[in-house]
C-alpha cells in the first residue's frame, strides 16, 4: 500500500526522492502519513484540494478490501 | 531513461549502430554527438572514430499509460488499457474483470484516476492534452442515463411549475444535461454553486 501511494505521488512532484509514506496502525484504522518536499506541497494538494481529493478517492477505493478503515494524512 | 553510446567510422555509422542496439527508429530518439570523428590521412593515420550518445525519447502518452497501469494494477492484475489519440484528445479505455471497482460509485473513482492522469501527463509534456479515462463504455452509458434523467426532470419541472435541482456533477456531465435540454422550449437550464459542488438547475418557462 505504501508503495502504491508512492507510485501515485512520484510522477506529480519535482522531487520524487523526497516522497515519504509511513504506515501507522491504530485500533480500528490504518493511517498513512505522506510527506513531500516543501516545494511540492502545492502539487499534491492542488487548487481547492482537488488533487488531494483525487488521491484520497483512489487510495480509499483500493483500500476498500481491507477490514480496517484507512486514512491518508497529507503533510 | 534508456540510452547507449556507440562509435563508428563515420557519424552515420555510429548513429546506425546505436539505433540497432536500442532497436528503435531514428524519429523516436534524441541524438547527442560527442565526437564527429576524423577521416585521417588515407583513412589510416590520425583517424578518429565518431562517437554519439543516443537516448530513447520519452513519449508522454506512453508514460501516462504506464502510470495508469501502475494504479489499476492495485485493483486487479488483468486490466487492459487501450490508448486512442486524436490530436490533443487522448482516450484510455480500460477493461477487465473487476472493472466495477475501478469505476466506483457514479464513476467517482474513475473520475479521480482521470484527474490524476491528466495532471501527470500535462506536467510531463509541453503540449496540453485533454484526456478521458473510460472503462468498458462507461462514459457512453452514463451519457445515456444523464440524457434520460434530463428529460424526466424537465417534465417534472414543467408539471410542478418549480425549479428542479440536480445533484452535483463534474463539468462534462453537466454539459450533457445542458445540451440535451437546449432545444426544449419549455425549460431553461443553468448551473449554480461552485466546483466540485456545482449542479444544474432546470427552470420551467411559465406562460404569463
Amino acid at each position: 500500500m505504501e508503495a502504491l501511494i508512492t507510485t501515485i505521488i512520484q510522477p506529480l512532484v519535482d522531487h520524487p526522492e523526497d516522497v515519504i509514506v509511513t504506515e501507522n496502525e491504530e485500533s480500528n484504522k490504518i493511517v498513512y502519513h505522506l510527506t513531500v518536499h516543501p516545494d511540492d506541497v502545492g502539487k499534491v494538494i492542488g487548487k481547492n484540494g482537488r488533487i488531494a481529493k483525487s488521491i484520497r478517492t483512489v487510495v480509499y477505493a483500493i483500500g476498500s478490501d481491507e477490514k480496517k478503515r484507512i486514512y491518508l494524512d497529507i503533510m | 531513461m534508456k540510452q547507449v553510446t556507440a562509435s563508428g567510422q563515420t557519424l552515420d555509422d555510429a548513429i546506425q549502430s546505436a539505433l540497432e542496439q536500442l532497436n528503435m527508429s531514428k524519429d523516436r530518439v534524441d541524438i547527442e554527438v560527442i565526437d564527429e570523428g576524423k577521416k585521417g590521412m588515407f583513412g589510416i593515420f590520425g583517424a578518429k572514430r565518431a562517437i554519439v550518445k543516443v537516448s530513447i525519447k520519452e513519449d508522454p502518452i506512453e508514460q501516462a499509460g504506464n502510470y495508469l497501469k501502475e494504479i489499476t494494477r492495485s485493483f486487479a492484475d488483468d486490466i487492459q488499457i487501450e490508448i486512442k489519440q486524436e490530436q490533443n484528445n487522448v482516450t484510455f479505455d480500460l477493461s477487465g474483470e473487476k472493472i466495477a471497482m475501478v469505476i466506483g460509485k457514479r464513476g467517482q473513482t474513475l473520475n479521480a484516476i482521470q484527474h490524476l492522469v491528466q495532471v501527470m501527463l500535462n506536467r510531463h509534456s509541453t503540449d496540453f492534452y485533454r484526456i478521458v479515462v473510460d472503462a468498458e463504455g462507461y462514459r457512453a452509458r452514463r451519457e445515456e442515463t444523464l440524457k434520460q434523467l434530463a428529460n424526466r426532470l424537465a417534465d417534472k419541472a414543467i408539471k410542478i411549475k418549480r425549479n428542479v435541482t440536480l445533484e452535483p456533477m463534474p463539468s462534462y456531465e453537466r454539459k450533457v444535461i445542458h445540451s440535451m435540454l437546449q432545444d426544449n422550449p419549455k425549460v431553461e437550464t443553468h448551473s449554480d454553486g461552485s466546483d466540485p459542488n456545482r449542479f444544474v438547475v432546470i427552470k420551467p418557462i411559465l406562460k404569463k
